[in-house]
């Protein structure tokens, strides 16, 4: 299991949840991803990504100025 | 593909502004699992060019405002007429894209790729306009409507921009 940082701080939609989506595609089932942003849209939209992917949420909330969340990779 | 959900878009503009809205979905749908395929046709058919020299403009563009110190100000239709308004405004335009993080259409055409989004050329705009394979980028598909109809019979969601 491995755990990586993303940071996205700066970067307008969609490029937050394109580059989640290209570092999940670079890990394995059950690793973890946290992932730091800027874009207000974000709040609304990782969820609606973990629900179509089927990648799980683990947390959401702030961190400073940013905000951020951590998302499991799906099996 | 696990989320088995498939998207059409057929892209008609080739302006700056309307480059963004195809480019934004197809890429987020294609992060999302979905299998997309974008038809390009008319102007549309100008943003699979290699050398892209994409431009916005006042002209009939009448919802146009621009942020400006700390207020926006309108763009009047008529402000189009002065010689090199189009370059003032573009360039406008691409100043705030980069100032507010927002991926550039080069960008996001190479994510489309990257992340397998079908992209055809209408090969009717093709000929039209007198377009060359050799303008365009590499990877792509070049077809006509039919190709277009069956794929958007098969597609969860079209979209006609």
């Amino acid at each position: 299991m491995t755990t990586k940082t993303l940071d996205a701080k700066g970067l307008n939609c969609p490029l937050p949840i394109l580059k989640t989506k290209q570092t999940l595609s670079g890990m394995a089932g059950g690793d973890t991803l946290e992932v730091l942003c800027t874009d207000p849209g974000s709040v609304e939209d990782f969820q609606a990504f973990c629900r179509a992917t089927g990648n799980e949420l683990l947390e959401q909330g702030r961190a400073g100025e940013a905000y951020r969340y951590v998302i499991e990779r799906r099996a | 593909m696990t989320n088995a959900k498939s998207m059409s878009l057929m892209v008609t503009k080739g302006t700056l502004d309307w480059a963004y809205p195809p480019f934004i979905i197809s890429t987020t749908a294609a992060s999302m699992d979905v299998d997309v395929t974008m038809f390009f046709t008319f102007y549309g058919i100008g943003l699979l060019k290699k050398d892209l020299d994409l431009t916005v403009t006042t002209l009939g563009n009448s919802a146009m405002e621009m942020p400006m110190m700390g207020g926006h100000m309108k763009m009047p239709n008529m402000a189009s007429m002065v010689p090199g308004m189009t370059g003032l405004t573009t360039m406008m335009m691409k100043n705030l894209i980069k100032k507010k993080g927002v991926a550039s259409i080069p960008e996001l055409r190479e994510a489309a790729q990257l992340s397998n989004v079908r992209l055809i050329a209408c090969q009717m705009s093709m000929d039209l306009f007198e377009y060359k394979k050799s303008d365009m980028i590499d990877g792509i598909e070049f077809a006509g409507a039919a190709t277009y109809v069956e794929g958007a019979l098969n597609s969860d969601v079209n979209l006609y921009i």
